[in-house]
This record gives C-alpha cells, sequence and structure tokens, in this order.
C-alpha cells in the first residue's frame, strides 16, 4: 500500500468503506432518474434533433446553405471542428499522462472525462464530413483500392493527416475507456437485481470475473496504453494544426501552431471537464470524491495552459512585426483593430486575462467562480477558432476579393444542434455508466480517504 | 471426476495478502485471487507471472510502423508519383517527412488495437461470456482465495483448514466442481 504525507488533502472526504464507494457510484444507475434528468434530456434531445435537421437539409441542397462566399471557404465549420476536437482533448490527457505522472486524483474524473472526450470527437468527426457535402463518398479519404485508376489518396496533405489522427484518436480512446469500464460494470452487474438490467450489463462487462491475472494484464495495458495515448494527444492537436500551418495563408503559416494549439486544446478540454463535473458531481451527489482539491488541480492545469497560451498570442504578434513580411503584419493588425476586433478582443479577455484570476487561491477554489470562469473560457476557445480561421482569410490578397463573414442560420443550428447532441450523448453515459472509475478510487481508498489519514496508526501500519 | 475446492473470503485485501503469504509458507498452493480491485503484490506470493502483453504491443506497433511504411511508399512513389508543386516523389526518402504523421497514427492504431484486442482474447473477456467469479461480492468489496485439492496433494484438508481459520477470513465456502 502506498503511503503520502498527511498534510496532503485526502482525495476521497468522509469515512468511506469498500462498499459505500460501490453505492455512491452504482446507486443513481439502479435508481430511478430524477426529474431533472428527463428535463435536461429533453432539451438537449429536441436541440439535437433540430442539428440533425439542419445537416439533413444541408446534404440534400449542399454546402451553398452555410453563409460561405468565395473569399471565405471556411468558417464556422471548420472553427466548430477545432473546437470540439480542442475539448477532446482533456479526457485522454487526464486518464493518460496523469496515469504516467502518477497522479492519483485523477481517478475521480477520468472516465466521465474520457465519455466527454469521446462525444466531443464525435461531434468534431461530424463537421469534416458534412463539410464534403456529398457524405456517402466520405470513404473516399481511406486508400482504397478503386476503379479510377491508380488512384491514391494524397499523403502528403495535413488534411490527410488529420482523417488518420482523429480517426486513431477515436478508436484508441474508446478502447481504452472501454477497458477500464469491464471491471466497473462487472459490478453493476453482480448487484442487478432486474434481469433486463442484469443480461445488459453481463454482456457490458464481457463475463469479466476479477481474476488475479487479469488485474496483472488489466494494469499493463492501461499503462501502455497510457504511454501510447499520450503522444497521441500531442499529435492529434499538432496534426489539425498544420491543417493551417503548412498553407501560405498569412495568419496561419506559422511555426508555432503546434504547441500553441496543443495548449489552447487541453485549456478549453479542462474549461469543459468543469463545467460537467461541478454539474454532475452535485446532481449525483458524488460530492466526496470530487472536491474543492479536484477542482483546484484542474484549475491550476486551466492556469498554465491558458498562460502559454496567451504568451502564444503574444508571440505570435511580436513575430508579425518583426518578421517584416507586410502581409503577416497586416493579418495580425487587421485582427486586433479591422472588423472583427469584437471577436479578437473577446478572445483575449476570456483567454488571456480569465485564466490568470486563477493566481488567487480563493477564486481557484470557489466552485461558482471556477464553472464561471469554465463558461468564460469555452467562449474565449471558440473566438480563437474563428478568429484564426476567418479573420486570417477574409482580407486576402486582391482587396477587391475582400469580405465578410455572416453565418447562415443553418451554420448556427448546426452547432448548436452539435451541443444537444453531445449533451444527449453524455446524459447517457451518466444515466447508464459508472460515471466514476469506481474500482480504481478503490485503490487509492487506504492511501488517500480521509478516514484513513485521520487514523492514528496510519503511519505505524506495515 | 468432480473436485473439491475451497473459497475462503475476506473482506480486506491486506488481510487477504498476509494470509495468502502464510498459506504459500506453508505449502498451500492458492490456484486464484478474486478481487474487486488489483491488489498490489499479490502476484509474487501467489505465482502469478507478469504478462507479456507489453512485448506484444511492441510487436504489433512494428507491424503498424512497417504498413505504414510499404504502403505509402506504394501509394505515394511507386504506383503513382505525385508531382505536387514542382517536387515529385522520387523516392520514399525524399518525401519521408511528410509521411512520418500518418506513419506514426498507424503504429499507435496498430499497436493499441492489437494490445486490446489480445487482452480480451486471453483473458477470455468478450460479449455473452458468462461470469465466472464464485460469489457476486468479489466485484464489491470482497476478497476470495480460491484452492483447489487436487492441486494440494502434499498438504492435507484439515492442515488447510486450520491454516485458513488463522488467516481470518470472514466467510468459508466448500464446493464440488465438475
Amino acid at each position: 500500500m502506498q503511503k503520502e504525507a498527511v498534510i496532503r488533502e485526502p482525495l476521497i472526504l468522509g469515512h468511506k468503506s469498500y462498499h459505500d464507494v460501490t453505492e455512491d457510484v452504482c446507486r443513481p444507475i439502479e435508481d430511478k432518474a430524477p426529474r431533472m434528468w428527463y428535463i435536461l434530456f429533453g432539451i438537449a434531445l429536441i436541440i439535437g434533433l433540430y442539428g440533425v435537421g439542419c445537416i439533413l437539409y444541408l446534404l440534400g441542397t449542399g454546402i451553398g446553405v452555410w453563409g460561405l462566399n468565395k473569399t471565405i471557404g471556411w468558417a464556422w465549420d471548420i472553427t466548430n471542428f477545432v473546437w470540439w476536437v480542442g475539448i477532446g482533448h482533456a479526457g485522454t490527457l487526464i486518464s493518460a499522462v496523469l496515469l504516467l505522472f502518477r497522479q492519483k486524483w485523477r481517478m475521480a474524473i477520468n472516465r466521465s472525462a474520457e465519455a466527454m472526450t469521446i462525444f466531443a470527437v464525435f461531434m468534431a468527426g461530424l463537421f469534416p464530413l458534412i463539410h464534403m457535402g456529398r457524405l456517402w463518398v466520405g470513404y473516399w479519404v481511406l486508400p482504397l483500392p478503386n476503379q479510377f485508376g491508380s488512384l491514391w489518396v494524397n499523403f502528403n496533405s495535413p488534411l490527410l493527416w488529420d482523417v488518420f489522427a482523429i480517426s486513431t484518436y477515436l478508436s484508441v480512446s474508446l478502447v481504452f475507456w472501454y477497458i477500464g469500464l469491464i471491471p466497473d460494470f462487472a459490478t453493476i452487474r453482480d448487484r442487478a437485481k432486474k434481469p433486463v438490467a442484469k443480461k445488459m450489463y453481463s454482456i457490458l462487462s464481457f463475463g469479466w470475473s476479477g481474476r488475479a491475472k487479469h488485474w496483472n494484464r488489466f494494469e499493463t495495458v492501461s499503462l501502455v496504453l497510457a504511454g501510447l495515448a499520450t503522444p497521441l494527444v500531442f499529435s492529434v492537436h499538432s496534426i489539425v494544426s498544420f491543417d493551417f500551418a503548412t498553407s501560405v495563408i498569412p495568419g496561419w503559416h506559422t511555426t508555432i501552431f503546434p504547441p500553441y494549439f496543443v495548449c489552447g486544446a487541453v485549456f478549453s478540454g479542462f474549461a469543459m471537464v468543469q463545467t460537467l463535473l461541478l454539474v454532475m458531481r452535485k446532481a449525483m451527489g458524488l460530492e466526496a470524491y470530487i472536491h474543492t482539491k479536484h477542482v483546484e488541480y484542474m484549475n491550476i492545469v486551466i492556469m498554465v495552459t491558458g498562460s502559454i497560451v496567451g504568451t502564444a498570442y503574444i508571440t505570435e504578434l511580436f513575430i508579425s512585426w518583426y518578421s517584416g513580411v507586410e502581409y503577416e503584419a497586416y493579418a495580425f493588425l487587421n485582427r486586433a483593430t479591422g472588423p472583427y476586433w469584437w471577436a479578437y478582443w473577446s478572445m483575449m479577455t476570456c483567454n488571456v486575462i480569465s485564466p490568470q484570476l486563477m493566481w488567487i487561491r480563493k477564486l481557484r477554489r470557489s466552485l461558482m467562480f471556477t464553472f464561471f470562469i469554465s463558461i468564460v473560457v469555452n467562449i474565449g476557445m471558440w473566438f480563437e477558432r474563428y478568429v484564426i480561421i476567418v479573420t486570417s482569410i477574409h482580407r486576402d490578397y486582391v482587396p477587391a476579393a475582400w469580405s465578410m463573414h455572416y453565418p447562415s442560420h443553418i451554420d448556427i443550428g448546426v452547432y448548436i444542434g452539435t451541443i444537444g447532441l453531445f449533451f444527449v450523448f453524455f446524459l447517457l453515459f451518466a444515466r447508464y455508466f459508472p460515471v466514476l472509475a469506481l474500482n480504481e478510487v478503490k485503490t487509492i481508498l487506504k492511501g488517500s480517504g480521509q478516514s484513513y489519514k485521520e487514523s492514528p496508526d496510519y503511519h505505524k501500519h506495515h | 471426476m468432480a473436485e473439491k475446492v475451497i473459497y475462503a473470503m475476506y473482506d480486506d485485501d491486506d488481510v487477504l495478502k498476509d494470509g495468502a503469504k502464510k498459506l504459500v509458507s506453508n505449502g498451500v498452493k492458492i490456484s486464484e485471487v478474486f478481487s474487486p480491485f488489483p491488489i498490489h503484490g499479490i502476484d509474487p506470493i501467489i505465482g502469478v507471472k507478469n504478462t507479456r502483453l507489453g512485448i506484444m504491443a511492441f510487436l504489433y506497433g512494428l507491424t503498424g510502423l512497417t504498413l505504414a511504411t510499404y504502403g505509402m511508399r506504394f501509394f505515394m512513389v511507386v504506383d503513382w508519383p505525385m508531382n505536387i508543386g514542382g517536387k515529385p516523389n522520387f523516392t520514399y526518402l525524399d518525401n519521408m517527412l511528410a509521411f512520418i504523421p500518418v506513419t506514426f497514427e498507424f503504429t499507435v492504431l496498430c499497436a493499441a488495437h492489437g494490445m486490446a484486442i489480445t487482452y480480451l482474447l486471453r483473458n477470455k473477456t468478450l460479449p455473452g461470456i458468462p461470469a465466472q467469479n464464485p460469489d457476486p461480492r468479489t466485484t464489491d468489496d470482497r476478497f476470495v482465495i480460491e484452492i483447489r485439492m487436487s492441486e494440494n496433494h502434499k498438504v492435507s484438508e484439515e492442515a488447510i483448514d486450520k491454516l485458513l481459520t488463522e488467516t481470518g477470513y470472514v466467510e468459508i465456502d466448500k464446493k464440488e466442481i465438475k
């Protein structure tokens, strides 16, 4: 059993036994859903279905229904894509990177953060697919033998790298998540009383029995998958940034993009985790497992990555002047003072100033303040992508072609719809899946639980 | 042939571990331990060897790396060399830098999925397979030591019973299984 210093705050509050952990996580699944769940699910479903309707209309009519024009070929669609991929970065970062660093506080949040990741990447993947216009030929992005002669996809293109990066990221995250879920499904299966639930969880748990050898393999698989997923997390958003960085558009053609995008992604991902978990812990009565200390740790991550993002913004601005390239300099001047100044300064305020408030201990331990900032960061990070994409292309080399982007109602409908669908998935997850890695949490109960830390023989034992 | 199996149930992982040590040092062979979470340090006591899945992951990764390299060499250099912006793909080496992202992704894809599939197959945990834990509480807060009499010829059942009593179990169960 691992020991830790007594002055370190316990990760599990109260006097919990192993059985209490099982009870606390399984009860919301076994009980009837509260009325609030149905209300939220209904709202999310309606918004999601509206989004599906917009997508169907778009597929039937063509992407001309978006507010794009011949100067601005990418706008809300790719903004939303990058925004969702970014959000999808926190889950695997928490479960993989924090596993490698042996950060035990991850255990309370990794399950739901990973679920968030998977659903966010679903939403992200939707945008490039519908951007094709002809969704049914989506498989053309794969190098499949075909009847068009020796025609292959272009492996020199960052857009194709993205296909591989996103699909690898999605499927590996899904597998990582599911392997962790199997033992927890087994716990629910062994408690289930209703025959249908028992059957369902029996299938989902793959017949897991908890043998010593299986646990030995489980730990190795988790560790190796974490080792594989860690560079994957960094590579995915680096590759997303290559979509822009390898082009020749002033404002996009920037070597700083990969680290800047990765930090931005972690920043926005953690903000979304905070938004979701602060509500979930309350609604599902998990305050003993996800408490102020966890929130504080996440706020520190937000503060660090937010500071890196802020540094990147300022570096970018400085280099655009220092490079002496007038097109580059204009692109940035135009961002800050041109017709899109409001988007630029919203981004600056939300992403540069707000995380700096987390230096104050009282604020980063305040749940209300954290919730507020998490929303601010989500908005700011959407604006970041909008600023990068739209302001760089709306004024190109020929002033006659200068233009503005106005979103159509389909642009807005598809975006809002993905938020609805995301919450449909997340609410279903919260209702039927163990939202806490309950068996993993049991392993830290003796090392980091409050009752054990306070017992007089905590330091004498063993 | 029916064989006799003893299941000793504990309510604490550390008590089970101390008990297992005691049993093993007295020559008892422990066939299996069932627990709701991994008990760190139990494997060497009951003689569970460390898994070689890590090596398999490496081999799957190597397969992915090779496939990606050969694939892209064939698509982009041999079968249809593309000339992009006056920079044709004459040799693999000329163009390798552009192939690194996909090579990396494909390596990870093969390593992760290969290992996950092997893990499920080796465990024999797949959809539809029935659970085999002796008591449903072993996925909650109970820990079980399984002792098969067929694997313990040197120690008598009475001696095992006596040793088990000293380990502080909470419940004991004896079953005949075919």
